[in-house]
């Protein structure tokens, strides 16, 4: 596994060499070609904060009131019903929204059950084999005003649950 | 509102009005504001944040694209690009701009990858003729996108590691698996669902 840490490790570093080293070898101006193509930095950002602060602002009122509870007391017969450890339930709920306050619930989770627990595992797992959906639909679609997303929302719910699924399954597999 | 309305606006209303409503029952409706109006401003302070971090990935994309690295990469992932975006021609730059955000994406890196994807639905836009609704090729990438293609989950490693454990990285394997399953359905739902939606 030491090969993962490398990897986790230089991946970054490596991946701007790579197109510094080639850039220059292929006899591009790496430098003003570098300022010509920062500057839609400024735009970008600017394009993506209105979905941003429309997410942010609902998240941040749907966690206050108190309505994760009331999701959380719904879903748990049915979590229970198709095997997934109900403790992993608010990640679960919680990931396709947002990612910073689904980081928060890892970090408690591993906090009360310990990493090395199954619990501790089936979230690693469904937690680094997820993404937050609604906020990159938003962002995404949002800087080119897409209106009609069609299938996509449904499709990358779906998506999403089987990875949920499958994580419970190999976790209990593997470390149960 | 009426056809503007779809998946995302729907639960943003719910999440919107679901708060405010709880707020008023349990009597905390002016903290759930105020929570409301704290997310405003940190949505604005982490874009403010974005400009520089984009404007360095960017530089660096400007780069890659006019040294030919990009048209290299989507060389080398031409098979697998034909096959998922099959409405989209072999040397657009859209193909250039998904190839990078996905490579970025499976290393991990997030703060690239979102400024690669916005270029690539802005190339996508380009091709769309209906300008107000997704094409295949939009819903496609961001089915990929929302599903998560990261080989490494370093992130989950790190607090993993910082929580104490005793092999942090234990989890790799069954992340992989999960994603790659994810991944999978979510592919194969798009390639079925744009027949018909």
């Amino acid at each position: 596994m030491a090969i993962i840490n490398i990897i986790s490790r230089y991946a970054l570093p490596l991946f701007i060499s790579v197109i510094l080293i080639y850039g220059h070898m292929k006899g591009v101006d790496v430098y003003s070609t570098f300022i010509e193509g920062a500057k839609d930095g400024l735009t970008t950002a600017i394009r993506i904060m209105p979905y941003l602060v429309a997410m942010f602002v609902a998240i941040a009122m749907f966690r206050t009131s108190g309505a994760m509870d009331i999701f959380i007391f719904t879903l748990t017969p049915l979590a229970k019903a198709v095997g997934i450890p109900t403790e992993v339930l608010p990640l679960i709920i919680m990931r396709p929204i947002s990612g910073m306050a689904s980081l928060g619930i890892l970090a408690e989770l591993f906090n009360t059950y310990g990493a090395d627990s199954l619990v501790g595992r089936v979230a690693s797992t469904a937690m680094g084999s997820s993404e937050t959906i609604f906020y990159t639909l938003s962002i995404y679609f949002g800087s080119v005003g897409i209106k009609d997303i069609r299938y996509t929302l449904i499709a990358a719910l779906i998506a999403e649950i089987t990875g949920f699924l499958v994580a419970v399954a190999i976790c209990t597999f593997m470390f149960g | 509102m009426g056809s503007d309305i779809n998946g995302v606006g729907v639960i943003w209303l719910f999440m919107m009005l679901f708060g405010i409503f709880l707020g008023l029952l349990n009597g905390n409706v002016d903290k759930v504001v105020q929570a409301g109006m704290e997310g405003a401003a940190k949505a604005v302070e982490l874009c403010f944040g974005f400009i520089g971090i984009y404007s360095m990935w960017l530089g660096l994309m400007k780069i890659a694209e006019r040294s030919g690295l990009i048209k290299a990469l989507s060389k080398k992932m031409g098979g697998v690009l034909a096959f998922l975006f099959p409405g989209v021609p072999k040397d657009h730059p859209a193909m250039g701009a998904m190839a990078m955000n996905m490579a970025a994406n499976m290393l991990g890196l997030g703060n690239a990858a979102t400024p690669f994807g916005v270029k690539a639905m802005e190339h996508l836009q380009d091709l769309n003729r209906d300008k107000r609704r997704a094409t295949d090729a939009m819903c496609m990438f961001l089915v990929i996108n929302a599903s998560s293609v990261q080989l490494i989950p370093a992130t989950v490693i790190a607090m993993r590691s910082s929580a104490g454990s005793a092999n942090p990285s234990e989890i790799v394997g069954t992340t992989l698996i999960a994603t790659i399953c994810s991944t999978t359905v979510g592919i194969i739902l798009a390639k079925v669902l744009q027949r018909w939606l």
